[in-house]
């Protein structure tokens, strides 16, 4: 023991700096390719757009030459890969052109609507990680039994229902007949205006300011678009924590740990769970992602003034930039929930070390 | 009798393991799927489904007792009843007949998707995953690009830049689906890359293409055909969902999700207007989810 502890301390104290730093190099590499993979998906959407770029900004009464100069001006004349390269000097300056809607520049547009969809895609993954974990768990310790055979019919009703749609019987019903919810929007009309905007989470902000009305208020507002949200998460999770507990319990350490005479929460909270935890954490992270496809839907149909909604009307009214701007903004959530969730990974597991 | 008899000797050549061909061994084995797909109610009901909506589809001129196009501002949003089983929505038309009308679109969008994506994601997994190398970097770091994007947004991009319409919808949504394909084909591709089977082919001189085509596809076939059975799901939904948006099926054509978005002005009214084409979606969203269950737990044991 003693000796193969000498012979590898030397190479085992040289080799892991190299490697970690190759490691992360490899990630920056990966990383910074997918961003300019996301750009250049984007950019080629911008051109295969059938409507003039200068008409939009000059509109069909100006005459030839000033569509000329405006045509030069917007670098149209100059060669692809130039105009790819001006696009992604625009980019990093977080420079998204104007929108046509509201006649502000679209970034300023997108700090004002992403969080919103922050906040109710959060709210959504917590309802849904909450539910679907421990559903999951019950169901792979009681395999077999009507548990088990409930998760599955709720995991697969979550997998099959038109988000949009369950959200449209919801305001029929709790709102319409029951008058239980409101019928949209994030907070009612007279309270808007009376919470001091620090993150524009209203939840966060109401809460800070002490505006206790406002916060139950958009709590109230919030909930029916997060639970319907989080049962689509919900279903998810709990199948695939179903799937990684199942593989656990398989495995000998869980027979020897019975053999000991480990009780069945032990075994399964300390020692089957803990296992799964890295798994899992890649998991919601991907259910985060898979929500911001939900977000769009149910964002339209319960008026909610996020991302979801500012991207659908401006598909309606041919807003191209916004359209882009807020496509790019939701690969690159993407993009970044992933590797902050690979992050932690490294984090958690040490033999990812 | 004499039929029954026909039947069962019929049920023993199947059956039997003794083969005299390989044609029977062939019949054999998918004879077994069938009986095992009849032994598990939830995936035979979702095979019913998917059987019904075809006859459905294939049918409907005959099935729908009004003109799905015909408005009649007289009977418009008229509630259920003998003549107009799920009512009539707001230019008069008869809801069931859109709803078997609907039938129609939905397949169309869900079969061409995958006829377009099952080659393309194949051809891009399983050549990254035979070649190796710089060649499967770079396919694999593409299909990484697409894949993250969330597959609304990004089918949501895409129509927009071809414009609103069925075709577009189907372009769209299939360059959202393929991602998924070539990464399940290249791992496919990768347990079976250093075979015996195919180092011999190699040693014999075959090509890429062969060795792809007759060695690798029919392996990769089972999991591959579980999976398009499963995306078909998320297909009729991300569909349903560009309707929804106004992006997909333009009226007057019948269009599950468009059916629904078009009722939600009338829902207080009108109730039927989308709860109706709703169900349908989610009925054969549902069919999809259990028949790829169940194709899973016949075709591929490994994953059950």
């Amino acid at each position: 023991m003693s000796i193969t502890q000498t012979s590898d301390a030397p190479l085992s104290r040289k080799s892991p700096f190299p490697k970690a730093a190759a490691k992360i190099a490899t990630s920056f590499i990966v990383i910074l390719t997918t961003l300019l993979g996301l750009m250049m998906i984007t950019f080629t959407v911008g051109r295969m757009v059938p409507a003039d770029p200068v008409i939009a900004v000059i509109g069909d009464q100006a005459d030839q030459a000033t569509y000329d100069r405006v045509y030069k001006e917007m670098g149209l004349d100059r060669p692809i890969y130039v105009q790819f390269g001006n696009y992604l000097n625009d980019v990093v300056h977080l420079d998204f052109g104007q929108s046509i809607i509201t006649k502000q520049s679209v970034a300023k547009d997108l700090s004002r609507v992403f969080p919103a969809t922050i906040e109710l895609a959060t709210l959504a993954t917590v309802i849904g990680a909450g539910l679907g974990i421990p559903l999951g768990v019950i169901a792979a310790v009681r395999k077999g039994t009507w548990v088990d055979h409930l998760a599955r019919v709720v995991g697969l009703l979550g997998y099959s229902t038109p988000i949009f749609w369950l959200g449209t019987i919801v305001i029929l019903v709790f709102y319409a007949y029951l008058g239980a919810i409101p019928p949209g929007g994030r907070i009612y009309l007279y309270d808007e205006g009376i919470v001091q905007a620090r993150t524009n989470f209203i939840l966060l902000d109401s809460a800070l300011g002490g505006h206790w009305n406002v916060f139950w208020s958009a709590l109230h507002h919030i909930i029916a678009p997060a639970v319907i949200l989080g049962y689509a998460s919900m279903a998810y999770l709990s199948r695939m924590t179903r799937s990684f507990m199942l593989e656990q319990l398989r495995q000998e350490y869980i027979l020897t740990a019975r053999a000991k005479g480990l009780g069945q929460r032990p075994i399964v909270w300390r020692h089957a769970f803990r296992n799964i935890r890295v798994q899992l954490l890649t998991v919601i992270a991907l259910a985060y992602c898979g929500l911001l496809d939900g977000t769009v839907l149910i964002e339209t149909v319960f008026a909610w003034p996020g991302l979801g909604s500012y991207l659908t009307s401006a598909l309606f009214f041919a807003d191209m930039n916004a359209v882009l701007g807020s496509v790019l903004l939701i690969g690159l959530i993407s993009i970044a929930i992933n590797l902050l969730s690979d992050i932690v990974y490294r984090f958690i597991d040490p033999r990812t070390r | 009798m004499a039929k029954s008899g026909t039947f069962s000797s019929l049920h023993d050549w199947l059956i039997s393991e003794d083969f005299t061909s390989s044609r029977q061994a062939r019949l054999h084995s998918v004879y077994l799927g069938w009986l095992s797909l009849v032994a598990n109610p939830l995936a035979f009901a979702g095979f019913a489904v998917v059987l019904l909506l075809i006859i459905v589809a294939a049918l409907a001129p005959v099935i729908a007792v009004h003109d799905p196009f015909a408005q009649d501002f007289l009977t418009a949003l008229q509630a259920p009843s003998a003549t107009h089983w799920f009512g009539t929505d707001e230019f008069g038309r008869d809801v069931f007949s859109r709803l078997i009308y609907g039938a129609r679109t939905t397949l169309y969008i869900t079969i061409l998707v995958t006829v377009i994506v099952a080659p393309i994601g194949f051809v891009i997994g399983a050549t990254a995953g035979y070649l190796g190398g710089w060649v499967d970097v770079v396919l694999m770091r593409i299909t990484d690009i697409f894949l993250s994007f969330p597959s609304l947004v990004l089918a949501l991009a895409f129509s927009a830049a071809l414009g609103p319409g069925i075709e577009n919808a189907v372009i769209a949504i299939a360059l959202t689906v393929w991602p998924p394909i070539a990464r399940l084909a290249r791992a496919e591709t990768l347990t079976f890359r250093h075979a015996d089977f195919v180092v011999a082919a190699e040693l014999q001189g075959a090509g890429t293409g062969r060795i792809l085509l007759r060695h690798i596809v029919p392996l990769c076939a089972p999991s591959i055909i579980v999976r398009l059975t499963l995306n078909m799901s998320s297909i009729i939904l991300t569909a349903a969902g560009l309707g929804f948006l106004g992006l997909g099926a333009q009226p007057p054509m019948a269009e599950w999700g468009a059916m629904a978005a078009s009722g939600r002005q009338y829902l207080l009214d009108a109730w039927w207007l989308t709860t109706v084409p709703g169900v349908a979606i989610l009925t054969v969203s549902l069919a999809f989810n259990l028949l790829g269950d169940g194709l899973r737990d016949i075709m591929d044991p490994r994953n059950g």
